[in-house]
């Protein structure tokens, strides 16, 4: 492609240079092996001390289909996605002239020179590249080009965005460390990128990224992993799962961790079991038989799966079971968009099963709280005598998060109120499901406990009394239901507080789990822009902490952030606090992509240009 | 059955007062809640005999988990052993609850109780993988061809051709699940019928004594739904029908001098079990091995194809290797082991985050 054939920089002429402040999207096909490619561009940023995140949006499919993967670097922190795209590496032909169409007014384009996209559009900086004939000139043998190409990108891109050649090689090293031939082959491929550009590419983009000091000390990690840590230093024993995209790694990792660090040194036995189940009936039927024998136990699954849950749920509901279940959403309905992402299952988590059911249910926003909450909810479903959900999302499952290292847990593993042998004896009258400390839990023994059996007892889903036996007196079960109520509610209190920022604005903003981040950048623009001060609360459990109801008592409007259609949040926080109900409304997000702070500025602003007509809406 | 004989002496036998078995506890200490299941119910007599199976094994209470689904039959775990753990869980779904709970302590002597639509409809897909992967347990099916707690509907048992009491006809062929269980690799398979007490004594006790999965399909007339003529699981055609392939007894280690053992005369067989004890076999009218898997999947197709009500021990393999033993865990239960076992060091966490940097 001639010099000739590209247009001259945008209209306005040369911008002033973009320090730190962009986003890369690079479009490949799925199964080209591009992951380590983005994921070299991404670290080599982190190493330079910028803010940075990375969103990979791929398809349902193992080849073929085009995916692509977003890197922004930020100098503020902000690490939510952004919408727009400045820098553009298209190397699909079937996406790359929609992806060019699409692209704002001033973006840069990295792509193969045959796709001749600059036709295209003439407000956007081309930069044509002979991706073929560079990758059989540095990688010899023809079958390893496919995987290698993505190398050559980038080496232009880390030249056009000037990012240190020298962390590059370092992200690179981390990524082949034990294998010395493939680093080779793909250093040579980035080599002959940045040669590539460096010889032929005029840089006419203002994009660019110089070294800051803000990521020093941080790690870089997925949120499966993080729960998978959480989950291993908590001190879980039997692991119950069936695959499924965006949960799967988080047991997949859960297993490297645990063969790595749970076994025994005195005996050489794993001091865990993990078992792949045949579904996710027998995933929660086999967790919750665990947590009845007295194991930390759990489950990770996603929506579909959480749907086949529901009857076992509310056997370990009622049954009073405790286990922990990890629900990394995706979206839905049914098989939905498998791998894309949603809050969509937080309505569902929190009353599963047919009838009167409430479960405990954490939110975290971030890698700390993926490994944080995993560890909490094994204390709380023991404490509680209950299955404890952990609703993370595609988003932070399964994209690369920069985070403060992992803290090592202060508090000891609590396990609740478990009588052994000398505490049966002790008790004088001893009944599984009475209440002794009149704050709702019971004590329970486990299967296998000595002492001839006194503290043996018949757990059923069946009516029962304070004692397991069968019962279908009508006092006895609501006294036994209002008693499960009453411990349930303990979360108020024994759950994470809500995050809340309170300056004494009019207007407050109400979110949870991954949405904090667009709400962060959000408050911010909306500050800017319009004026317009906001107070924010992060619900971090449900049932919500009292201080909930204050924050949305104390501010005139509440815009309840969430990523789904129904307002699911939104509907639990109005059948909490009815008298509450029409302050909130309703702001949402569910396209399967991560929600941006834009979106959700754009939309506040327009209900506050009328908020009466705003107000209470959905 | 994770047992092994429990090292414990043999009661000295107390000059008077009831009669107590190697560990001394009397029968009563067996027993449990009174059965609201309807008079003459077969699941009824199963109940007695697991009842007599345990204590006769001197198999410790506490240890006991008694896990089931739910049906008339899974109601029955409540009926013996008060003084073990009982869990009724949900229907069909008793196979992953025992799974789990043997995950969690594999010292626990799992007694499972189900009926033939808890296993073969609803809960089949569960049985399924509970017989692939070898679970230490004992599994009953209560097998009476009908839901008789939902009143009578036909269950995947029912035999092709007979009738309910409306004189509606099954018209679906049944499933076997003695023959699907010898084809998924389960090691201890038979049959028998709640009105022969005897034999299901003995299979019972030697249940006991696996160490993988003993499965028992049970033939147990349900005299309220299907107990009429044109019932091929009735009392009068189990009677009239049942032939047993041979007579068998089962003879715990410590029990080898005592003559009060039912030991069929002339046992032309031995089968030694791993944990101790051995099962005694006296050949009927055929000659046939419960060793000998195919020979078993024969005789279990032909029986089908005669319409024959066969019982006994179709098939053993005592060495089969246990779903627990595939794990490879310590001896100590997970469920208690202490927090330094399974919370890893700081400095653990520190080289992860390293690697994570
Ligand atoms: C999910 C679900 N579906 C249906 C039922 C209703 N139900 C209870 S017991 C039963 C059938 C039991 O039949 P079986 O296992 O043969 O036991 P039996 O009563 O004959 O001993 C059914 C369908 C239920 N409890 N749960
Ligand atoms: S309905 Fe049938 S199976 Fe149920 S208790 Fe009565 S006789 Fe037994
Ligand atoms: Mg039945």
């Amino acid at each position: 492609m001639s010099q000739t054939a590209l247009p001259a920089a945008p209209s306005s002429g040369v911008r002033a240079p973009v320090v730190n402040d962009c986003s890369i999207q690079v479009a490949t096909v799925n199964g080209s092996g591009s992951q380590t490619a983005n994921n070299t561009l991404l670290r080599a940023i982190f190493q330079m001390g910028i803010p940075v995140s990375g969103k990979n949006l791929f398809p349902s499919n193992i080849s073929g289909l085009p995916t692509w993967f977003t890197i922004r670097a930020n100098k503020h922190g902000y690490i939510a996605r952004r919408k727009e795209i400045d820098v553009l590496v298209c190397m699909n032909s079937d996406t790359a002239v929609e992806d060019v169409k699409n692209a704002p007014a001033g973006a840069a384009v990295i792509y193969d020179e045959t796709f001749g996209l600059d036709k295209h559009r003439s407000d956007l900086v081309f930069y044509p590249v002979p991706f073929q004939r560079l990758v059989k000139e540095c990688c010899p043998e023809a079958k390893l080009r496919k995987l290698v190409v993505n190398m050559i990108y980038v080496g232009i891109v880390a030249h056009l965005l000037e990012i240190d050649v020298a962390e590059i090689a370092k992200a690179l090293g981390k990524a082949f460390s034990t294998k010395p031939k493939a680093l080779e082959l793909n250093k040579a491929a980035v080599d002959a990128g940045l040669a590539y550009a460096k010889a032929n590419l005029v840089k006419r983009d203002p994009f660019k990224v110089a070294r800051m000091d803000k990521t020093a000390g941080k790690i870089l990690v997925d949120g499966n992993s993080a729960s998978a840590l959480g989950c291993m230093f908590a001190g879980v024993t039997v692991v119950t799962w069936y695959p499924i995209t965006p949960s799967s790694s988080l047991c997949e990792t859960l297993i490297d961790y645990m063969k790595e660090h749970r076994i025994d040194p005195d005996t050489g036995k794993a001091t865990f079991a993990i078992v792949q189940a045949e579904d996710e009936l027998a995933a929660i039927g086999m967790a919750i038989g665990a947590g009845w024998a007295g194991a930390r136990s759990m489950t990770s699954t996603a929506g579909p799966g959480i749907s086949l849950m529901n009857e076992f749920i509310g056997l370990g509901y009622y049954a009073e079971v405790p286990t922990v279940i990890f629900d990394v959403q995706r979206t839905g309905p049914s098989t939905g968009l498998p791998t894309r992402t949603m809050q969509g299952d937080v309505l569902k988590t929190a009353y599963a099963s047919h009838g009167d059911c409430k479960h405990p249910c954490l939110y975290p926003d971030s890698i700390g709280e993926a490994y944080e909450f995993a560890m909490a909810a094994f204390d709380l479903a023991e404490a509680l005598q209950t299955p404890v959900f952990v609703l993370t999302d595609l988003d932070l499952g399964m994209n690369l998060w920069m985070s403060e290292p992992f803290a090592y847990p202060e508090q000891a593993i609590a396990r609740g109120k478990v009588l052994d042998d000398a505490g049966v004896a002790a008790m004088k009258d001893w009944g599984r499901y009475k209440d002794v400390d009149g704050d709702g839990v019971p004590y329970r023994t486990l299967p296998g406990t000595p002492g001839d059996g006194k503290g043996a007892y018949f757990t059923r889903g069946s009516g029962h009394d304070e004692y397991g036996r069968y019962t279908e007196s009508g006092a006895t079960y609501v006294r036994n239901l209002d008693r499960i109520g009453r411990k349930i509610d303990l979360m108020k209190t024994k759950g994470p507080a809500p995050v809340i920022d309170g300056k004494g604005a009019k207007v407050g903003i109400l979110a949870y789990g991954t949405t904090h981040w667009a709400i962060v950048e959000s408050r911010d623009q909306l500050k800017a822009e319009k004026g317009l001060a906001t107070d924010y609360c992060r619900v971090r459990a449900f049932p919500f902490s009292d201080e909930v109801r204050k924050f949305v008592a104390a501010h005139d409007r509440v815009y309840v952030v969430e990523q789904n259609r129904d307002a699911q949040m939104l509907g639990m926080l109005r059948m909490e606090y009815p008298e509450l109900a029409t302050k909130m409304t309703s702001v949402r997000h569910y396209n399967g992509l991560p929600v941006d702070a834009r979106s959700v500025t754009d939309e506040i602003a327009r209900l506050e240009s009328n908020p009466v007509a705003g107000h209470g809406a959905r | 059955m994770s047992t092994s004989t429990p090292a414990v002496p043999p009661a000295p036998a107390p000059a008077a007062g009831p009669k107590v078995n190697r560990l001394g506890l009397p029968v009563t200490d067996y027993q449990g809640a009174k059965s609201t299941l309807c008079a003459g119910c077969g699941h009824d007599v199963i109940t007695n005999t697991i009842i007599s199976a345990l204590w006769e094994m001197g198999v410790e209470p506490y240890r006991v988990a008694k896990m089931s689904g739910i049906g008339c039959s899974s109601k029955t775990t409540n009926y013996f052993l008060n003084r073990s753990w009982g869990f009724n869980a949900v229907h069909g779904r008793m196979p992953a609850v025992a799974t789990g709970a043997l995950l969690a302590n594999r010292n626990l002597i799992s007694i499972g109780v189900s009926g033939d639509g808890d296993t073969a409809a609803i809960g089949m897909g569960q049985f399924v993988h509970l017989l692939r992967r070898n679970v230490p347990m004992v599994y009953l099916c209560e097998n009476n061809g009908v839901y008789g707690l939902t009143k009578g509907q036909f269950s995947p048992t029912a035999d092709y051709g007979s009738k309910l009491k409306s004189g509606v006809v099954n018209d679906l062929p049944s499933v076997d699940l003695c023959a699907m269980a010898i084809e998924l690799g389960c090691g201890f398979v038979a049959r028998s019928f709640s009105a022969d007490r005897k034999q299901l004594l003995q299979i019972l006790r030697a249940a006991v004594a696996h160490r993988g999965l003993a499965f028992i399909d049970v033939i147990s007339p349900c005299v309220t739904f299907n107990d009429h003529p044109g019932s091929t699981k009735s009392y009068d055609y189990g009677r009239a029908n049942e032939r047993p392939i041979h007579e068998l007894g089962f003879v715990p280690t410590w029990e080898k001098a005592a003559d009060e053992v039912d030991v069929p005369a002339g046992g032309s067989m031995d089968v030694d079990m791993p944990n101790g004890g051995t099962i005694k076999i006296r050949k009927l009218e055929r000659d046939f091995d419960p060793r000998d898997k195919v020979a078993a999947l024969n005789l279990l197709r032909e029986c089908h194809e005669k319409k024959e009500f066969l019982t006994g021990l179709f098939y053993v393999n005592p060495q089969a290797e246990n779903f627990l033993d595939l794990l490879d865990l310590g001896p100590a239960p997970l469920a208690t082991l202490p927090s330094s076992k399974v919370r890893p060091s700081k400095a653990v966490l520190d080289q992860i985050n390293e690697e994570l940097r």
